[in-house]
């Protein structure tokens, strides 16, 4: 195969479970993790006579979501029928938006990895087509007895958002779900765990000779639910077709599944046995009316963008590329720093430092989380130290009140009492010594030490480095406390 | 001769009730001693808890003994249609699909008539999930007409009407997808009343066809009707389609001389029987003589109807029906090794021919390649028949036509034929097409057979209906009228 020569052109769908308190149709509460069957009522169970009602929750997420992508949001949206037969499916039809979704167009940011880890990679704007609100269905398990049904999930609001085929690489379409996770969990529209299946995606992959403008036949690989998986999947499947072309056969549109245990794709069903959906305008709810006033209200709640943020960062605030984007990860975890640069506002980069390794180092160890686990997930919630407290040290540091050795003895402290730095500087008394008198008379009892000639001489003969040699010595007999940049002015002057 | 406790009208027993003369006791005493006389010659329960009855009664009893009634309604027993859910009472349709099922919860007019002190009084027989036309597709049992038992009392609500003409309950709930309501009032000598769609909440009502359901109050007067009306129609957050304002009736004196009608051009040729076309022709001239302005109107596409219904109406039912798989509740085949075997075994075993019939014709409808021209196409047949009448409606306060073409036939007679059948409703369906509401009064007979008229008026124009309708029942004997069974 040869990469130069073929193109590969990649749509995703992502359903998104909606982080609402309420299913999506009916009053029935959802969460994960309750005994099979609990979370359910007549309306999800599809019980004769009942009726679904719209959950508003769900459509001002979802609104919200198209406000964060800069979608149109249509004056209205409306639901159809989607039919088939499922035993998961209680009505065995589900609740969609075929033609009046709720949102229109719209367009996520990505980045693409950069040459190496810390270097920023290429960033592009993938559009979206339209995201459209529908209900998900229970589980079906099968033992060796019979099969059995879950209902839980029935009729948790999902979010279809559904992309151009703008992805041109598995490492595009992992880097879109990236942001899209990183859009949708900071505007509180959903959690995205992926491992309790709040996303899911399909992806439609085709391939093409390179300069080529016409799409080639596309598969399309069902129910993706990780972004390493839909990594893997885009691989293999762009592999798979490119040897089928070169090979002198046609690509086949078909539906697939992919088995994440053994990293291979399979065939569900092709065109021929395709659902034949039926799909109608749903009779029991109304067209629904979208008034601006709703839209401007929603507005409001819109976050800036992580990748807006991530160039502020990097640009007003001379943060590092890499600690930037760890801080945008997550919007509790930005936010604290940007309360913490707010109080010490010279020395941002000093500040994200310490929050992206040293802070969310010790939380991750706190939280007993495993290593290697996603650090800029950790949660903020069990943090003792106030983000003003953090910006007090990076300034003490700053000062020269304490070395940069202190600091890592008083963050450490700090990050078990919860204490504010000044605080504990004074209790343990880790205040630096810059006595000019008592550290001159030190200095003279340390050169006058025949030990350190040969060092002396090396630096009075040009060797600069040398000088390293006398500041231990001077270090140990102030207990760690000496200022070294005071050492070092004074070390200089008394050696002429 | 002292008249007997079952032939007395809903607002009779009210007034009795509330003077004391009467209690709620005696009254299902009396019905229930029908009930075990009567029901297996007419077959119009399917249902009936005898201990709960008296249990609501004396309940009933107790609150008037204490001064705390409920209203007008605490007290009488109303029947409900096997469609409409009731707590703890079985929820079958008349069909074997939902046979086993008993309902969790209560309809929204269900919890409305608890609310009034109604006293909910058994389950009446139907066509299964309301699709028929003679009460011939119950999979339970057969209802017979009391004015003529070797005839159908008409469908799908026909256990509701010929309990009512039997006097074996004073007021009862149908529901009325295509004339549902109104033909077997009709054919039974009753007053049907399908209300404007979104009058009264869906929320528990079976789904037939969900665009055109609607639940309405059948009775033996007018009076009845409108109580047993304003009972139920209330907003309801659990029905998206249903009205959030409260439109409780109060009935205006009509002053006839005001009121237009509108009668459709030829509507009392081609295929009406010539008894119905006298009967509604004299309708006709009493509101004529009354002072009324009678005004021929032009509905051009009123031939649509029938086919649009039938293509609509199936549509709808094959996706409502879709959740009857043995899965969940309701019948659950015995011979299937997996799932999916089990859906399709079950659904093969639990449908009658007639629910079958329907729902494949909906799934071709609605299917690839010929929803365009099938579904589609009727949409737009709908928009326009609604249109129409909406615009005729500007003009005149309501139309007037028979209820039916022809009187309730023989049991057996059009079961082989649902095309002949399917037009029974060929005045009634326009009205579930146009959201309207719709009345059905008896006017005469067709021999010894019932025969109603027809009253269509604009959206939450029930109370001129019921006025108009009430003009006409004052000036005749046809209000409250038992066979002698």
């Amino acid at each position: 195969m040869s990469n130069a020569e073929w193109e590969v052109v990649i749509g995703l769908e992502v359903h998104v479970q909606l982080h609402t308190r309420a299913k999506v149709f009916a009053s029935a509460p959802w969460g994960f993790g309750q005994e099979p069957n609990e979370q359910v009522d007549p309306v999800v169970l599809g019980l004769p006579g009942t009726l679904p009602v719209v959950n508003r929750e769900a459509v001002e997420k979802a609104i919200l979501f198209g406000l964060v992508v800069g979608a149109e949001i249509p004056a209205q949206c409306a639901w159809d029928r989607k039919n088939y037969f499922y035993p998961d499916n209680p009505k065995n039809y589900q609740l969609t938006q075929k033609d009046f979704p709720v949102t229109m167009g719209g367009k996520v940011e990505i980045e693409l990895p950069g040459a190496s880890r810390n270097v920023q990679g290429e960033h592009k704007f993938i559009r979206l087509h339209h995201a459209h609100l529908e209900e998900d269905v229970g589980k079906l398990s099968h033992s060796g007895s019979g099969s059995l049904v879950d209902y839980n999930r029935a009729g948790v609001p999902l979010l279809e958002i559904v992309s151009e085929p703008d992805l041109r690489s598995a490492a595009e379409a992992a880097a879109f779900l990236n942001a899209l996770v990183m859009m949708l969990t900071q505007a509180g529209v959903a959690d995205c765990d992926m491992e309790k299946g709040q996303l899911r995606c399909d992806a439609n992959v085709s391939i093409r000779r390179r300069g080529e403008t016409k799409l080639g036949t596309r598969s399309e690989t069902k129910n993706l639910n990780s972004i390493s998986g839909v990594r893997d999947c885009i691989i293999y499947e762009t592999a798979r077709q490119v040897r089928e072309l070169e090979a002198g056969r046609a690509i086949v549109q078909e539906t697939r599944g992919w088995n994440a245990e053994n990293g291979r794709g399979y065939v569900l069903r092709d065109k021929e046995d395709a659902h034949d959906y039926r799909y109608f305008p749903d009779p029991d709810i109304p067209t629904l009316k979208i008034s601006r006033e709703t839209v401007q209200r929603l507005q409001k709640q819109v976050p800036e963008s992580p990748y807006a943020r991530q160039q502020r960062y990097i640009e007003k605030l001379n943060v590092p590329y890499t600690a930037a984007s760890v801080l945008i990860a997550q919007s509790d975890l930005a936010q604290w720093f940007e309360v913490a640069v707010a109080a010490h506002p010279s020395n941002a980069a000093g500040i994200a430092n310490l929050v992206v390794n040293d802070l969310l180092r010790e939380l991750s160890a706190s939280s007993g989380a495993a290593e290697g686990a996603d650090i800029a997930k950790v949660s903020l919630a069990s943090c003792r130290i106030q983000p003003a407290h953090l910006a007090a040290l990076v300034k003490l540091t700053d000062e020269g009140t304490i070395s940069k050795q202190q600091a890592k003895e008083v963050f450490t402290e700090m990050f078990q009492s919860g204490q504010s730095p000044v605080q504990i500087v004074e209790s343990k008394g880790l205040k630096q010594n810059s006595d000019t008198g008592e550290l001159e008379k030190i200095i003279q009892e340390v050169i006058a030490d025949p030990s350190v000639a040969k060092s002396i001489a090396e630096y009075r003969a040009g060797n600069e480095k040398a000088i390293n040699a006398l500041k231990g010595p001077i270090m140990k007999r102030t207990q760690g406390k000496a200022n070294p940049v005071l050492i070092d002015q004074l070390l200089r002057k008394a050696l002429g | 001769m002292a008249q007997e406790l079952y032939q007395l009208s809903a607002t009779e027993i009210s007034q009795r009730l509330a003077k004391g003369e009467l209690t709620s006791r005696a009254l299902v005493e009396a019905l229930m001693k029908r009930y075990h006389a009567l029901n297996k010659k007419v077959g119009a329960f399917t249902h009936l808890d005898e201990a709960d009855v008296l249990a609501q009664a004396d309940a009933s009893d107790a609150r008037r003994k204490a001064g705390k009634t409920l209203g007008p309604l605490d007290g009488i027993p109303v029947g409900i249609k096997d469609n409409i859910a009731v707590k703890g009472q079985p929820l079958t349709c008349s069909s074997k699909m939902l046979a086993p099922l008993v309902s969790p919860y209560d309809a929204h007019v269900i919890e409305s008539l608890r609310a009034a002190g109604a006293i909910l009084y058994g389950r009446l027989n139907m066509d299964e999930f309301a699709m028929g036309s003679s009460t011939e597709n119950s999979a339970v049992q057969k209802t017979f007409n009391p004015w003529d038992l070797a005839r159908i009392p008409g469908g799908s609500s026909g256990g509701s009407a010929a309990a009512l003409s039997a006097g074996l309950v004073p007021l009862a709930l149908g529901s009325d997808t295509g004339g549902s309501i109104r033909q077997p009032a009709s054919h039974c000598g009753i007053i049907g009343l399908k209300p404007t769609y979104g009058l009264i909440s869906r929320y528990g009502l079976v789904a037939f066809a969900s665009s055109l359901d609607q639940i309405g109050p059948m009775a033996r007067t007018i009076d009845d009707c409108v109580l047993l009306l304003n009972a139920l129609a209330s907003p309801d957050a659990r029905d998206m389609t249903c009205f959030n304002k409260n439109h409780r009736q109060q009935l205006p004196e009509v002053a006839a001389k005001s009121l237009r009608i509108g009668v459709p051009k030829g509507v009392l040729g081609k295929g009406v029987g010539a008894e119905v076309a006298a009967a509604t022709q004299a309708a006709i001239d009493f509101y004529k003589s009354q002072g009324c302005t009678i005004i021929e109107v032009d509905l051009p596409s009123s031939d649509l109807a029938v086919p649009t219904y039938y293509v609509v109406a199936t549509a709808e039912a094959s996706s409502n029906l879709a959740r009857y798989d043995g899965v969940r509740y309701g019948h659950r085949s015995a011979n299937a090794k997996t799932p999916i075997e089990m859906m399709t075994n079950s659904r093969s075993e639990g449908f009658g021919p007639e629910v079958k019939r329907r729902i494949l014709l909906g799934t071709f409808v609605l299917s690839a390649g010929y929803a365009d021209a099938y579904y589609v196409r009727a949409l737009r047949a709908r928009s326009k028949i609604r249109a129409e009448h909406l615009a005729a409606l500007e003009k005149v306060d309501m139309l007037l036509t028979p209820t039916v073409p022809t009187p309730a036939f023989k049991a057996g007679e059009k079961i082989s034929d649902p095309l002949q059948l399917y037009l029974e409703d060929i005045f009634t369906i326009p009205a579930n097409l146009a959201g309207l509401p719709a009345l059905s009064v008896p006017c005469g007979k067709s021999g010894h057979l019932p025969v109603g008229f027809h009253l269509v008026g604009a959206p939450l124009s029930e109370n001129k209906l019921l006025a108009a309708a009430r003009l006409f029942e004052a000036a005749h004997g046809f209000a409250n009228q038992l066979p002698t069974l």
